[in-house]
C-alpha cells in the first residue's frame, strides 16, 4: 500500500492535465484518501495497492464507493450539509451518478479545504492542505462493508486513480465507461445491513435517492391506509383507486424533484417527511382531533395506530421516541413523526435508536408552517361553504351543497374571510375535481370542516374525488348504546352506510324526486331542491316546517325528519314508515314535470337514495334488535341484583 | 454503587430487573426479594398515607445521593407508563428506560 501510495504521489506529481487543474495529493493525503476510499468500497483486507501494474489494466470502471459509506464518511466529517452538498457537486458525483475513486478523492479534499475554512471551490484543492477529519470511529466505518465478495475491483483504484487524477477532462470521458458497470458495483458495495432501498444507488440520487425509497414508502402507506382506515371495506373500492393514482402521479413529481430537494438535513433521508406524506399526516391527524394545535391523547393514538398491525412492542418503541415530552399525548408534529416511523417501518426500514433530527417536533414544526395546510383542501371550500351562498351557486354546486347539507355543523366556523374565498372560488369548485387552490388561502377552519364533511359525504363525485384524495379514517361508529340518545341524528347514522355507497358514486344526486316515477322525477329542480338539501341537516330536529320553504305548490317531500331530503322521499316511497308518508306520498304522486333534461341523472339519484335507504333501514332495524336485547339483558340483570339485594340484606343487618 | 435494580410489580413479580454482570445474578434477585418483605412490612405498618410512603421510600435507600437515584428511575418509570401501548403489568421493554437504567448502574459503579 504504501508502495502504492508513492508510486501514485509520484504520478500525480509528474503527471500534468490537459485542462482543469489536476488533483495533486501529498503523499500522505494519498495514503489517507486511498484507505478511505478502500473502506467505503468495501475492500476486502488485500488493500487496494496490492497489485498496481495489472490493475491497471484491469476494466477501470469496477471501483466506486457506495453511497451509503460515503455518506456515512462525509458526516463524520462534521461539516454541514450545504458543505457537504456542495462537495458532493463539486467533486462530479453527481454529475457522474456515483463516487468513483476520482470523484472520491476530490470530495476528500474538498472536505479537508471546507474543514479549514477555505471556500469550497476547485481551486482550494489545489492547495496544500491538512488530511480531513473524520469523527467516526473506525469500527463503525469496518462494520458497514461486510461483504468481502464485493470490489475486488477495488485494488485497481489506486494505479487507476494515478492515471485518472491528471486531468477532470479524462475522467469525465472515463466515468462515462464506468456509469454503466458502477450500477453492478453499487448493490454489492453497499452495507448488507441496510434495507434494499439504500442499494439503488448510483450518486445521482445519492443523498437525495433515499427520498425516493421515501417516496416508495408513500404508496405504501396509502396502500397500508386503505385497508386501516376503511374497515368497512366496501367504500375503499372508489377512493382506493384515486389515492393509487394519486400515488402514482406523486411518484412521477417526486423523480422530477428529487434532484431539487432542499437537504438541509443532509443524510436523514428516510427520516424526512415529504410535502405529500406530511398533508396526509395532517388529515388523519385531523380525522383524529380536529385542532391541529392541541393533542391526541394516548388511547386514541394507540387505537389509530394499532391499526396499523405493527406489533405492540415496535408501537410502544415508536411512541417512545416520538413522544418527545413523555406526556402521553401527540402534538401534531409528535404524531407526524409517529406516522412517518410507522410508515418508515412498514417499508423496512429499521427503526432508528434516536429520534432522527427530521422528525424532532422543533424541526417539524419549522419546516412546515401551519398556513400551508390550507391552501390543499380547497375542496372543502364547497363543503364549507355556508348556506348564504347557495342562492349564487344553486345552479352548479348542486353536489357541493348537498355535500354541505351533510355537514352536521356545517358554517359556524366559517368565518367571513372563508366566505370571501369561498364565493371566489366557487367558480374552480365546479368541475368537482379534487385539485388544489393554492391561490385562496384557507384557514384552518374550513379545514375542519373538511374532515367532518368527509365523513358525512353524500354520494356525490366530488365527494368521491376528495375521499380519493386521502383515505380518511371512517368516522366513529356510532355507539349502537347510544345513538339513540334524544335527538337521533340520522345523519350520523347513516354515515357507515354512506361509505358503502361511495363506491356507487353517481351524478350528484340534487333533484331526488319524491317518488319512484321518472315522469315526476323531474318536478324537482336542482334550484328548488339545494336550499332544501342544505336545510337537511339542520333538520335534524325539525320536520315538515322545513319543507314549508320550499317554494313548491306541491310538498315534494314531506316532513323530511331529519333524513337528507331525497332519502326522505325515496324512503317515503318505499316505507310508508311514517304516517306522513303516506299521504306526503300520495301528495307528491302528482305529476309536475317541469325540466327533462336530468331525468337520467334523477333516476339514478334515485336509485342511489333507495339503495341509502336501504342500507339505513337495515341499520335501524339492526339497531333496534341490538337495543332491544341490551334491554332485556339490562332488565335481568337488575332482577338479579334485587334478589341479590334481598339475600344480602338480612346478613348486613347485623 | 448500583449493582442491581429492579422494578416490582404490586403484584410481587420483577417487571424489569438488570443487575451488573460481575455478581451473581441469583444473589441479587433473592435480596430483591427480601427487600420486598422489608417494604411489605413497612407497609403494613402504615398509618397515615402519604407521608408514611415517602418515609418508606427515604428510608430504603441510603438518603440524598440514591434519592436521586430513585427519582431518575422513578421518572423513566412514569414515562415507561405514558406510553399507552404499554400494558401494566408487562415487562418493560423501553429502550429508552434500558439506557437510562444502564447509565444509572455505569455512573456510579
Amino acid at each position: 500500500m504504501e508502495a502504492a501510495a508513492a508510486a501514485a504521489a509520484a504520478a500525480a506529481g509528474g503527471g500534468c492535465g490537459s485542462g482543469p487543474p489536476p488533483l495533486l495529493l501529498s503523499e500522505g493525503e494519498q495514503q489517507c484518501y486511498s484507505e478511505l476510499f478502500a473502506r467505503c468500497a468495501g475492500a476486502a483486507g488485500g488493500g487496494p495497492g496490492s497489485g498496481p501494474p495489472e490493475a491497471a489494466r484491469v476494466a477501470p470502471g469496477t471501483a466506486t464507493a457506495a453511497a451509503g459509506p460515503v455518506a456515512d464518511l462525509f458526516r463524520a466529517s462534521q461539516l454541514p450539509a450545504e458543505t457537504l452538498h456542495q462537495i458532493t457537486e463539486l467533486c462530479g458525483a453527481k454529475r457522474v451518478g456515483y463516487f468513483g475513486p476520482t470523484q472520491f478523492y476530490i470530495a476528500l479534499k474538498l472536505i479537508a479545504a471546507a474543514q479549514s475554512g477555505l471556500p469550497v471551490r476547485i481551486e482550494s484543492i489545489k492547495c496544500e492542505l491538512p488530511l480531513p477529519r473524520f469523527m467516526m470511529s473506525k469500527n463503525d466505518g469496518e462494520i458497514r462493508f461486510g461483504n468481502p465478495a464485493e470490489l475486488h475491483g477495488t485494488k485497481v483504484q489506486i494505479p487507476y486513480l494515478t492515471t485518472e487524477k491528471n486531468s477532470f477532462k479524462r475522467m469525465d470521458d472515463e466515468d462515462k465507461q464506468q456509469e454503466t458497470q458502477s450500477p453492478t458495483m453499487s448493490p454489492l458495495a453497499s452495507p448488507p445491513s441496510s434495507p434494499p432501498h439504500y442499494q439503488r444507488v448510483p450518486l445521482n440520487h445519492g443523498y437525495s435517492k433515499l427520498r425516493s425509497s421515501a417516496e416508495q414508502m408513500h404508496p405504501a402507506p396509502y396502500e397500508a391506509r386503505q385497508p386501516l382506515v376503511q374497515p368497512e371495506g366496501s367504500s375503499s373500492g372508489g377512493p382506493g383507486t384515486k389515492p393509487l393514482r394519486h400515488q402514482a402521479s406523486l411518484i412521477r413529481s417526486f423523480s422530477v424533484e428529487r434532484e431539487l430537494q432542499d437537504n438541509s438535513s443532509y443524510p436523514d433521508e428516510p427520516w424526512r417527511i415529504t410535502e405529500e406524506q406530511r398533508e396526509y399526516y395532517v388529515n388523519q391527524f385531523r380525522s383524529l382531533q380536529p385542532d391541529p394545535s392541541s393533542f391526541i391523547s394516548g388511547s386514541v393514538a394507540k387505537n389509530f395506530f394499532t391499526k396499523s398491525k405493527l406489533s405492540i412492542p415496535e408501537l410502544s418503541y415508536i411512541w417512545e421516541l416520538s413522544d418527545a415530552d413523555c406526556d402521553g399525548a401527540l402534538t401534531l408534529p409528535e404524531f407526524c413523526a409517529a406516522f412517518h416511523l410507522i410508515v418508515a417501518r412498514k417499508n423496512g426500514y429499521p427503526l432508528p435508536e434516536g429520534l432522527p433530527p427530521t422528525l424532532q417536533p422543533e424541526y417539524l414544526q419549522a419546516a412546515f408552517p401551519k398556513p400551508k395546510w390550507d391552501c390543499q383542501l380547497f375542496d372543502s371550500y364547497s363543503e364549507s361553504l355556508p348556506a348564504n351562498q347557495q342562492p349564487r351557486d344553486l345552479n352548479r354546486m348542486e353536489t357541493s351543497v348537498k355535500d354541505m347539507a351533510d355537514l352536521p355543523v356545517p358554517t359556524q366556523d366559517v368565518t367571513s374571510d372563508d366566505k370571501q374565498a369561498l364565493k371566489s372560488t366557487i367558480n374552480e369548485a365546479l368541475p368537482k375535481d379534487v385539485s388544489e387552490d393554492p391561490a385562496t388561502p384557507k384557514d384552518s377552519n374550513s379545514l375542519k370542516a373538511r374532515p367532518r364533511s368527509r365523513s358525512y359525504s353524500s354520494t356525490s363525485i366530488e365527494e368521491a374525488m376528495k375521499r380519493g384524495e386521502d383515505p380518511p379514517t371512517p368516522p366513529p361508529r356510532p355507539q349502537k348504546t347510544h345513538s339513540r340518545a334524544s335527538s337521533l341524528d340520522l345523519n350520523k347514522v347513516f354515515q357507515p352506510s354512506v361509505p358503502a355507497t361511495k363506491s356507487g358514486l353517481l351524478p350528484p344526486p340534487p333533484a331526488l324526486p319524491p317518488r319512484p316515477c321518472p315522469s315526476q322525477s323531474e318536478q324537482v329542480s336542482e334550484a328548488e331542491l339545494l336550499p332544501q338539501l342544505s336545510r337537511a341537516p339542520s333538520q335534524a330536529a325539525e320536520s315538515s316546517p322545513a319543507k314549508k320553504d320550499v317554494p313548491y305548490s306541491q310538498p315534494p317531500s314531506k316532513p323530511i325528519r331529519r333524513k337528507f331530503r331525497p332519502e326522505n322521499q325515496a324512503t317515503e316511497n318505499q316505507e310508508p314508515s311514517t304516517a306522513a308518508s303516506g299521504p306526503a306520498s300520495a301528495a307528491t304522486m302528482k305529476p309536475h314535470p317541469t325540466v327533462q333534461k336530468q331525468s337520467s341523472k334523477q333516476k339514478k339519484a334515485i336509485q342511489t337514495a333507495i339503495r341509502k335507504n336501504k342500507e339505513a333501514n337495515a341499520v335501524l332495524a339492526r339497531l333496534n334488535s341490538e337495543l332491544q336485547q341490551q334491554l332485556k339483558e339490562v332488565h335481568q340483570e337488575r332482577i338479579a341484583l334485587e334478589n341479590q339485594l334481598e339475600q344480602l340484606r338480612p346478613v348486613t343487618v347485623l | 454503587m448500583a449493582v442491581c435494580i429492579a422494578v416490582i410489580a404490586k403484584e410481587n413479580y420483577p417487571l424489569y430487573i438488570r443487575s451488573t454482570p460481575t455478581e451473581n445474578k441469583l444473589k441479587f434477585h433473592y435480596m430483591v426479594h427480601t427487600s420486598l418483605d422489608v417494604v411489605d412490612e413497612k407497609i403494613s405498618a402504615m398509618g397515615k398515607a402519604l407521608v408514611d410512603q415517602r418515609e418508606l421510600y427515604l428510608g430504603l435507600l441510603y438518603p440524598t445521593e440514591d434519592y436521586k437515584m430513585f427519582r431518575k428511575l422513578h421518572n423513566s418509570y412514569t414515562d415507561v407508563m405514558c406510553n399507552p401501548f404499554y400494558n401494566p403489568g408487562d415487562r418493560i421493554q423501553s429502550r429508552a428506560f434500558d439506557n437510562m437504567v444502564t447509565s444509572m448502574m455505569i455512573q456510579v459503579c
